[in-house]
């Protein structure tokens, strides 16, 4: 019951489209890959050239934050606007970002040692 | 609909979302990463906060414990296994049964790759004193790498449990959709990761 759905075969054209269109998603998951691997390098390598901490921990924070959203929209299938509920589950998630900055805010400001 | 053959032909452009049992458990898997997020911005926040805390004249601070190349392999061994997952989705999607197992037999391969270094590490930072019992840093760094470490065992024994359980079954819109909730929690994993890797680890080096 809850697994039913209607069973319909595409036409050759169709199923052609979906192939090569799965295809070309895929190259760009690939190159996302990429670019995640390319950020992961850099963080390191800024922080074995030794720069100043002053420059490298805010570049390497936001290199982190731009490699996450890439993970969450490509990876993660948010970007997909067909996705079922997938308004709901951005708000979800971006709240969930929220809730998680102010834990680090009130922790920092209110403990020390 | 369990038993129904499906042709690459019949089988829907959207499989994880095809049912209704499949859209549940697609809004399920979210919400639970969600509250993940909060139960991960907690450790983070305690470990920021704690960080080379400790008893008078302790002598381990994160500057002189971290060593970045393991970090670094560490990393890529996530990411990759990050990008195998991806794969066995899209063979999914192309209705390659074949194709996901092998995907996601290579991603639980690299998971036990870094399973096995992560053990390494800990096992290491113990031999030399640095136990949970430590310090209050040795205690948030454990408590936090170990909520992650906990996530990896979670996530490789579900998919290995999904592969070995639908080894003989093939691909119908009853497992398609468990496959994909497990895709997406483990890509939870890698995010989580990227935020140790960069707060923990380099910016631990940094002092």
């Amino acid at each position: 019951m809850g697994h039913d759905t209607q069973v319909q075969a595409k036409t050759k054209a169709q199923f052609e489209y979906e192939r090569h269109h799965n295809a070309v998603h895929m190259r760009k998951q690939v190159i996302n890959f990429a670019i995640m691997i390319f950020l992961t390098f850099l963080a390191f390598a800024v922080v074995v050239a030794d720069f100043s901490a002053y420059f490298i921990k805010p570049f390497i924070l936001l290199l982190a934050a731009v490699q996450v959203v890439l993970q969450l929209y490509s990876f993660m299938h948010m970007d997909d606007k067909k996705g079922h509920h997938i308004g709901v589950i951005q708000t979800f998630v971006w709240f969930g970002a929220v809730i998680a900055f102010t834990f680090f805010l009130t922790f920092l400001t209110i403990i020390w040692w | 609909m369990e038993e129904t053959k499906f042709t690459p032909q019949t089988w829907p452009d959207k499989p994880e979302q095809a049912t209704p049992e499949a859209k549940n458990k697609f809004v399920g898997i979210w919400i639970f990463i969600c509250s993940d997020i909060t139960l991960f911005a907690s450790v983070f926040a305690t470990y920021l906060s704690l960080k080379d805390k400790g008893p008078a004249g302790m002598e381990f601070s994160a500057a002189e414990l971290f060593e970045l190349p393991l970090a670094f392999v560490m990393t890529m061994l996530l990411l990759t296994s990050s990008l195998t997952s991806v794969y066995a989705m899209y063979h999914m999607k192309n209705y390659n049964f074949k194709g996901v197992q092998i995907w996601m037999t290579i991603t639980v391969l690299l998971g036990l790759g870094f399973l096995a270094l992560e053990i390494y590490e800990f096992y290491h930072y113990v031999h030399i004193g640095f136990g949970y019992t430590q310090s209050a840093f040795s205690s948030a760094f454990f408590t936090l790498v170990g909520t992650h470490g906990l996530h990896v065992v979670v996530g490789l024994v579900w998919i290995v449990c999904l592969i070995v359980r639908n080894a003989k079954r093939g691909l119908n819109l009853y497992n398609a959709p468990k496959y994909y909730a497990a895709s997406i929690f483990w890509h939870f994993i890698d995010v989580v990761w990227v935020f140790i890797f960069t707060v923990v680890y380099l910016m631990g080096v940094l002092g």
